[in-house]
């Protein structure tokens, strides 16, 4: 067994939402230290509120101002938060009925520990200190012990769902962290890199000598396993020139990007050419890699990092006949 | 028993733009869901089943948004699908659809598929930082533009082919209302010297990246006698894929493209596509690949696609009118462009295109295929119902 | 036969095609199979199950599976899965971005129109890269909920304390079915978690940690045959006598957690409460859902005293997530095959707290 390669992944974007009318009166309001919700076609408010029916599908438009107390109707004790979620000491997860809705909101609620928390409490929305627009203006519930009326409404008030600076959109990041293993065939060929040398795999069934291997030899459905050095030596068998920089690529434009059937493979791997002026690189070009200079494989900074070739150049040797390469394209 | 024959009687699509900030996700939906509602003079109530097709969640952000959407959708209570087949999506997805009525599980079955790219960033999605693997050294034209070299040495088009396509397509995309581009001062000369981005490829050849969603009720028999418009009959549909990369691999003329177009003619009774066809609408995300499937879908014999192209076949007045609606070049929110292919074709069979439509259509195609030329998904459909 | 239930406007005319599980195979499921890619994990599994057969990978006439970039991190993460099917000459294939049993409906559906005789379906998920819990939470109402990031647990918790408060179930029961199930799965070569497993400690109280389902990589796949070629296939087909699904609201304020209507909906459709099973595989990844799971299909009422409730000891045994709604279509049909039962029915799900479900009524012909 090969050492098996692993590395962090981390996929993380900032996603820009557009809310619609609906959407965008509710997360305003939140910023206004007010919860709107939406009167269904049978006449149930619904708090959060929808943008369609969830019974009839119909579009719902008409807003109702609703309560900032309510009654939890269902709960679960959380004792060991989570990055992201509301609270950073073990809260209540619970569902909330606001006063003047006939639906529950999903949210946190503080509470000292699960014995404070039951079915049916009462509970107020405690604001964020600075509010933007979005579902996370409530801090978080908290219990709601005072019987009296906490000055807002409790029964659902017609509302316009105008606000100044009506929000139309919000940017919700999100991150996932992954641990990327490439498998079996895959860190084979990445440890041979590290060598500089660089290992097909071969079928057994149709004799294909696969580069990089991925496992499977994909029109049989069988493994490859018997490994075999090809290159270093290829042939280009087709390019573009590339005008326009690639994200996150610090490579100077132009530049050529090729297939590149190496000796011994039987399908073209993909790197960029270099040693000679980007509009003499033509097909049947032959090259050979140049190695870059790399920490791989085991320093912390280049974890995940492929010791390809940097690019490759040409050999010297005169073109291949387009014949030879004429089914590697 | 044989199966069912299947009607197109609702199409609708969103207005395509680069980013709708107006509506949700489930807005966006919506829009096209309801035109093709109103086209078929239906209402929620009237819908079986709802089978929806994206691209990768990633874009949006969002791990199965069908999940979401199910409300918006009026799947409550419903069978709803998910399906995903890269770029061919949007065709796989109608069929998927299509083949509910066919089998008669279902009678009336919505169809959907969308994109909401301003979400995050297609190439963002497209090329999140795997370890180990190579760096997408090239941008998404990168990708395409090797393979559009190869067509170009292997039939000796010339290099002015592509900038004919794009010139054409985005004419044609003037004429309808819902593109996203509308190039209104472009002229050929603008094409060809536009910026060369991944030469052979310039900047006018490329597609653009929108938000749209495509939408279609599809029906049996008797959903298409009540339908208040002609509807539009499927008289082939077949998905084919080969991997994604392997030896031997035809980039230029994927099998999988061949074999998927033969199935559908075979089902259709179509033996000259080239005589029997009167409009089509293919999935060209880079201008050369109009040449490219001409003859890959058995337009043009090998190597003479191009000629099709530079003779003017291909225009809104010509011969075999390829991309009436102004194709992906024009408009192209990923996960609905197969659909938008399947929609259009239907739209010019049941004379409703508009504007852009083809005199007399009356057998169209719908092409959509996967970016990595592994998934193709088509159908062909007629005015007439098939033959059962 | 009593073919598929239709919609509300079904179609009345067609007798519709017979159709069954004639194959399944599964990978062990374990919790980390970072030795393998995904093709490495599913491949031997997609030998397995078209060997069973005694078919070869170019005899299925359609393939379709089931998986989620989500949990790979990594877009079009099936395209490179398709590399273990072998698709050369091209194939007839498609793919759902949902649990296998979806694919299999998908492949179902393919078969009833008569344009395959045969299908493969596959499933595969590998939970171990991410962090499970975490990711999804992405698949929650992205401008509402997912911004709080409530877990997968949580939501269940939600939904498990709801049915205590109604008296319904209490941590006692729930522990009954952990137990149940984990020592069903004993028997069970690939299952992850087996044996005596403690209650635990509260992971969101009331669930703890023997209510959850193990975290998991895993691969399953079955082969669909219609008529006559299922027969020759295999010596007792699993007959699909009927299969829908539903989905509900996503807001889970606007529903009620102690039931699952849609369930019930596709066990209708489906023809499941037309006369008893002696077998239920239900897709219930915490033990809190197996309570609203048997309720919707009354299961504890006269007709489910002789059901044998998940003998392959379920989610709770094991949970590759995307493939553990197959892996019931498939362990039913394989308890079929075996002549252990003669009318079973297959559950899966998807969704936080059981948003979508799918009902399938597997039957072997009389002995």
């Amino acid at each position: 067994m090969p050492e098996i390669l692993t590395a962090p992944l981390v996929v993380e974007f900032p996603f820009t939402r557009s809310l619609g009318p609906v959407q965008s009166a509710f997360l305003t309001g939140l910023r206004e230290r007010t919860v709107l919700g939406v009167t269904a076609s049978d006449g149930r408010v619904v708090v959060p509120p929808a943008e369609y029916d969830p019974v009839t599908a119909e579009e719902i438009r008409e807003l109702v101002e609703v309560g900032t107390a309510g009654t939890v109707t269902t709960w679960a004790w959380n004792p060991a938060p989570r990055r992201g979620q509301p609270l950073d000491t073990p809260f209540a997860w619970v569902l909330v009925r606001l006063d003047g809705a006939d639906t529950a909101l999903l949210h946190a609620l503080d509470a000292p520990g699960p014995d404070a928390v039951r079915t049916g409490m009462r509970v107020r929305i405690r604001w964020a200190a600075e509010r933007t627009g979005a579902i996370t203006d409530i801090a978080c519930f908290e219990p709601d012990e005072s019987t009296g009326d906490d000055g807002r409404t409790r029964e659902p008030v017609a509302h316009d769902g105008q606000f100044p600076d009506l929000l139309t959109g919000i940017t919700a990041p999100a991150r996932l962290d992954y641990t990327y293993s490439p498998g079996a065939a895959q860190s084979r060929y990445i440890q041979a890199l590290a060598d500089r040398r660089t290992l097909g795999e071969r079928c057994p069934a149709c004799r294909k000598v696969y580069v990089p291997p991925r496992g499977a030899c994909p029109t049989c459905g069988v493994a490859t396993s018997t490994q075999v050095e090809v290159g270093p030596r290829g042939t280009v068998t087709t390019f573009c020139i590339v005008n326009i920089k690639a994200r996150n690529l610090d490579i100077d434009v132009p530049y050529v990007y090729a297939h590149i059937a190496l000796d011994g493979a039987d399908l073209a791997l993909h790197a960029r050419i270099g040693g000679i002026p980007y509009d003499q690189v033509r097909m049947g070009l032959r090259v050979e890699p140049v190695w870059a200079d790399g920490a791989f494989p085991h320093s912390p900074e280049d974890m995940g990092a492929a010791p390809i070739p940097d690019h490759y150049r040409p050999t010297g040797e005169p073109d291949a006949d387009y014949d030879s390469y004429k089914e590697l394209i | 028993m044989s199966k069912e024959p299947v009607a197109v009687t609702g199409i609708g699509q969103t207005h395509h733009v680069a980013a709708r900030r107006d509506v949700s996700i489930a807005g966006l939906v919506r829009e096209a869901a309801g035109r093709a509602l109103e086209d078929a003079q239906l209402t929620w109530a009237d819908i079986d089943a709802v089978v929806i097709g994206k691209a990768p969640d990633f874009f949006e952000g969002v791990m199965m948004p069908e999940l979401y959407l199910a409300d918006a959708l009026g799947a409550v209570g419903k069978p709803m699908l998910r399906v995903h087949t890269a770029g061919s999506v949007g065709g796989s997805t109608a069929l998927v659809a299509a083949n509910l009525v066919a089998a008669r599980v279902h009678r009336t079955v919505l169809t959907l598929a969308f994109e909401k790219q301003s979400e995050s960033n297609a190439m963002w999605g497209l090329s999140l930082p795997i370890p180990f693997q190579q760096p997408l050294l090239a941008g998404a034209g990168g990708f395409f533009a090797p393979h559009i070299r190869a067509y170009m040495r292997r039939t000796g088009a010339p290099d002015t082919i592509g900038s004919l396509v794009a010139y054409k397509d985005r004419r044609n995309a003037l004429k309808n209302p819902y593109a996203h581009l509308h190039e209104t001062g472009l002229t050929l000369e603008k094409v060809q010297a536009s910026p060369m981005l991944w030469d052979p490829v310039r900047y006018s050849e490329t597609c653009p990246s929108s938000d749209g969603a495509c939408a279609m009720i599809l029906t049996d028999r008797t959903g298409a006698a009540r339908a208040p418009h002609p509807p539009a009959w499927v008289h082939g549909g077949a998905m084919r894929s080969e991997p994604t990369l392997f030896a031997g691999k035809d980039f230029v003329s994927p099998q999988a493209g061949k074999d998927c177009a033969a199935d559908v003619y075979r089902q259709a009774g179509i033996t000259d596509p080239r005589r029997e066809i009167d409009a089509v609408e293919m999935y060209v995300p880079f201008s050369w690949y109009e040449p490219m499937w001409l003859e890959n879908l058995g337009f043009a014999e090998e190597g003479e696609g191009w000629k099709l192209t530079e003779s003017g076949v291909t225009e809104l007045d010509g011969d075999l009118p390829v991309n009436p609606s102004g194709g992906v070049l024009s408009t192209n929110p990923i996960g609905a462009s197969g659909m938008l292919r399947f929609a259009e074709a239907a739209l010019q069979v049941r004379g409703r295109a508009g504007e852009h439509q083809v005199d007399g259509a009356r057998r169209a195609l719908g092409h959509a295929y996967g970016g990595g030329s592994q998934f193709f998904s088509m159908w062909l459909v007629g005015a007439e119902p098939p033959a059962v | 036969m009593p073919g598929p239930s239709t919609g509300p406007s079904g179609p009345s005319t067609g007798p519709l095609r017979e159709v069954a599980i004639v194959a399944f195979g599964q990978s062990d499921h374990v919790r980390s199979s970072a030795e393998t890619s995904e093709v490495e994990m599913l491949m031997p599994v997609l030998h397995d199950v078209v060997s069973r057969t005694g078919l070869k990978a170019g005899d299925i006439d359609f393939t379709c599976s089931g998986s989620s970039d989500y949990l790979a991190g990594r877009a079009f993460s099936f395209t490179m899965a398709l590399d273990g099917v072998g698709a050369w000459p091209p194939i007839s294939e498609s793919h759902v971005e949902m649990d296998g049993a979806w694919a299999l409906y998908e492949a179902w559906v393919k078969l009833l129109t008569g344009e395959a005789e045969t299908a493969l379906v596959y499933a595969y998920g590998k939970s171990s890269p991410g962090d499970l819990r975490e990711v999804l939470t992405r698949q929650l109402d992205p401008y509402y909920l997912a911004p709080l990031w409530p877990d997968s647990v949580a939501l269940a918790a939600l939904q498990a304390q709801a049915l205590i408060d109604a008296g319904l179930t209490d941590q006692g029961a729930l522990a009954g079915i952990a137990a149940r199930s984990r020592t069903a799965a004993e028997a069970n070569p690939h299952a992850q978690l087996r044996g005596a497993v403690p209650a635990g400690d509260p992971v969101v109280a009331p669930l703890r940690t023997g209510d959850c389902p193990p975290i998991g990589d895993g691969a399953a796949a079955v082969v669909l045959a219609a008529g006559d070629t299922a027969r020759r296939l295999c010596d007792r087909p699993a007959w699909i006598r009927g299969l829908d699904h539903r989905i509900e609201a996503h807001a889970l304020g606007v529903r009620d957690l102690t039931d699952s209507p849609s369930t019930r909906l596709a066990a209708e459709r489906a023809g499941y409460f037309a006369r008893p099973v002696d077998t239920a595989e239900l897709h219930a990844p915490f033990t809190s859902q197996e309570v609203v799971l048997r309720r919707a299909l009354a299961l504890d009422g006269p007709d489910g005293a002789g059901v044998r409730i998940n003998p392959s000891g379920g989610a709770l045994a094991a949970n590759p997530v995307m493939a553990a709604g197959l892996i019931r279509l498939g362990e039913a049909a394989a308890r079929i095959q075996r002549g252990e039962s003669d009318r079973a029915l297959a559950h899966a799900t998807s969704g936080p707290c059981l948003q979508q479900n799918l009902v399938a009524v597997l039957e072997g012909e009389t002995r």
